[in-house]
């Protein structure tokens, strides 16, 4: 599971990079997005890898941590979701304004040579 | 103790956060937003300098060693979120709260009406600055570190036109990466340390096996980097001339201090980790090239501006290499200056960036012409033909022109010169003084000897570049244009410029008791031991008090 998690990271993360460095906005938020989706997923998994365990104690049981998964990793993912979700919506609405402003895709609002 | 003195460390945020949303439900009345948003930076205003009474030794009674926490929920110290309150955060809030009040006052003149929601987005943007000075948890600051930075991406935006939109394009992008970085930075350490309380993490950190010791320092180092990139440290502060030039006139004024948060946080997390000896930009060698190295940027960047809000943004880029130069130095030895000058340079940035929208008119009319700003040849022409058609208007300006506004204008960019230049008479000059004159103090090894003397010529340096650059500037401003209309000004534009001047000026006339305040806040950095017991301590009483009264 450990393997193909990190690949799924490696690969989204990879991706991500490439497509940022395009030079056409499309490209670019799609790039932030995969980025921010790897970035979810290895903040997610700093709380160690784990199957069938709740994170939430039982207040019957004596605590023991190894039965229950880490749940701040979890808090954590759920807002960095969330503040990216938004800042990339915003920055949708940017690069539509910046589209209609400039007439062209191109993130520095100009084509460049070549 | 006093019920609304307890609950005073969670203001700066509860202020801004309700001004803000209220300010929504008013949308018709302009007045009432403005009354609002002015109330609000006021109270803000009071309730730093109380805080910031109350963490000097007058009232020891309340807070033992000047630090204050207030831990949201009642949540013990690692499991809860605290609020942290020591001497330089609340310098930080009243240093925010002086300038946020200064451009407000001067965009109620016009700016606040060339686009929408102007007032919340500026009200979210002091909750931001201010939850992030306050605030004692890693993942806290980055939510905070959002908040500000989505709320400056509106006003970046604010009054909109294809320069802004262009620059606001990459801010935008740069800024994202930098916050996933931050992420990445943060969920290592948390991996690595469980634990994001900043005070908690010192003394864990400390405690590492040596295994997880490397993986640790990549943490540390990646978040180090994230928060550079917010200080604007050389090579990733490509964006900052271009997106403070192409700002509005009193948000740029407030965006000077969004460098001073990345700041901010190296030297804060940066004096907490250091008794741990980790590594990465924090406190070692590295910042003090890379600050040596922005300070460079920013001088030649200087000297090539051909337009003034693009050298007034280098300003603040030398500004910020200064400060991170001063603490890859030695922060123990240089702390009290470098906050010091801190104050000064935003201050005076701040009125100089509001100055600037009154001495380029046309720039404040969202006019594509003269707004843009891709080569300085272009920039030079465009310069020359906004000033002639100067498109003044007059609809409904109901302020009264201040007869003498080009001596006023040429007075206040005479001292803004003389602060950014650091030459007497104004406080600019104390506080490079005060940093050369500790540079020079610095305990002589050798290798320090000489990062001391290449920090006192970049200091120099930067003194010469500002003088050649801003009299250029001024003569082409003041002298050379021949029968050109004169700027008319409102008292409500003027004010804010003199106001911060006068701030400078005050810092100038009692710098003794100013700085002897630096100092203990420079010595609660260099002796993080108190600010961690602080913390951990409070809360654990807290939880004590909790269990005995159940």
């Amino acid at each position: 599971m450990e393997i193909i998690f990190a690949l799924a990271i490696g690969v989204l993360s990879g991706s991500g990079v490439w497509l940022l460095l395009r030079p056409r906005t499309f490209q670019v938020i799609m790039g932030l997005s995969l980025l921010a989706y790897a970035i979810n997923l290895f903040i997610f998994a700093m709380g160690r890898l784990a199957i069938d365990r709740a994170p939430i104690l039982d207040p019957g049981d004596v605590p023991d941590p190894t039965l229950y998964a880490d749940p701040v990793p979890q808090a954590l993912v759920l807002t960095a979701i969330v503040i990216s979700f938004a800042t990339t919506a915003l920055l949708l609405v940017v690069i539509l304004a910046s589209r209609g402003l400039t007439g062209t895709d191109h993130v520095d609002g100009r084509e460049g040579e070549a | 103790m006093n019920p609304l003195l307890m609950h005073l460390p969670v203001m700066p945020v509860a202020i801004p956060l309700f001004a803000g949303a209220i300010m929504l439900f008013v949308q018709d009345s302009r007045r009432t937003r403005a009354f609002i948003a002015v109330g609000a930076v006021l109270a803000q205003l009071l309730v730093g300098a109380l805080l910031l009474y109350m963490t000097t030794d007058a009232v020891l009674d309340i807070w033992p060693k000047g630090i204050g926490v207030y831990s949201i929920g009642k949540w013990p110290a690692p499991f809860g979120i605290v609020l942290v309150v020591d001497r330089l955060a609340a310098l930080m809030l009243v240093l925010t709260a002086t300038v946020a009040s200064a451009a407000l006052l001067y965009s109620l003149a016009r700016w606040d009406r060339v686009g929408v929601h102007y007032h919340p987005l500026f009200q979210l943007l002091l909750m931001g600055l201010n939850g992030a000075f306050l605030t004692g948890d890693l993942f806290n600051l980055f939510v905070f570190v959002e908040v500000l930075l989505a709320a400056s991406y509106g006003l970046l935006l604010h009054g909109s036109g294809a320069p802004r939109v262009k620059a606001g394009l990459h801010y935008i992008v740069v800024n994202l990466v930098a916050s996933l970085l931050f992420l990445i930075g943060v969920a290592i350490i948390y991996g690595v340390a469980g634990t994001l309380n900043m005070a908690d993490l010192a003394p864990r950190a400390a405690q590492l096996a040596v295994s997880d010791r490397g993986l640790f320092d990549v943490g540390a180092t990646i978040l180090g980097i994230a928060f550079l990139v917010k200080a604007a440290v050389w090579p990733l502060n490509f964006w900052l001339p271009m997106t403070y030039s192409a700002a509005g006139a009193p948000v740029a004024a407030i965006f000077s201090l969004l460098t001073k948060v990345g700041v901010y946080a190296i030297i804060r997390v940066g004096s907490l980790l250091n008794e741990s000896g980790v590594h990465g930009p924090f406190g070692s060698d590295w910042l003090f090239y890379g600050g040596i190295a922005t300070i460079a940027f920013g001088i030649i960047g200087m000297l090539a501006a051909h337009h003034l809000p693009r050298v007034v943004a280098y300003s603040v880029i030398v500004s910020s290499g200064t400060l991170l130069a001063a603490a890859g130095l030695d922060l123990n030895a240089l702390g009290a200056a470098a906050l010091f000058y801190l104050c000064v340079s935003v201050l005076a940035s701040g009125a100089f960036f509001m100055l600037t929208g009154m001495t380029e008119r046309a720039r404040t009319h969202f006019a594509d012409s003269a707004d843009t700003a891709p080569l300085p040849a272009e920039t030079y022409g465009a310069f020359g033909s906004g000033d002639s058609d100067d498109p003044m208007d007059t609809e409904d300006e109901v302020g009264i022109a201040i007869p003498a506004a080009m001596a006023f204008l040429g007075l206040a960019f005479v001292c803004c010169a003389l602060l950014v230049a650091g030459l007497p008479p104004l406080s600019g000059f104390v506080s490079k003084f005060a940093l050369l004159s500790a540079a020079v103090g610095v305990a002589p090894t050798a290798q320090s000897a000489v990062h001391s003397w290449v920090f006192v010529v970049a200091m120099l340096g930067t003194g010469l570049a500002a003088i050649i650059s801003l009299t250029r500037m001024g003569m082409r401003l003041f002298w050379s244009v021949m029968g050109r209309t004169t700027p008319r000004l409102r008292v409500i534009e003027a004010a804010p410029v003199a106001f911060l001047i006068l701030g400078c000026v005050i810092m100038t006339v009692v710098a003794e008791p100013i700085m002897g305040f630096m100092v203990a806040a420079a010595e609660g950095l260099s002796a993080p031991q108190t600010y961690i017991d602080a913390v951990l301590s409070a809360d654990t009483n807290a939880a004590l008090a909790a269990e005995a009264a159940r």
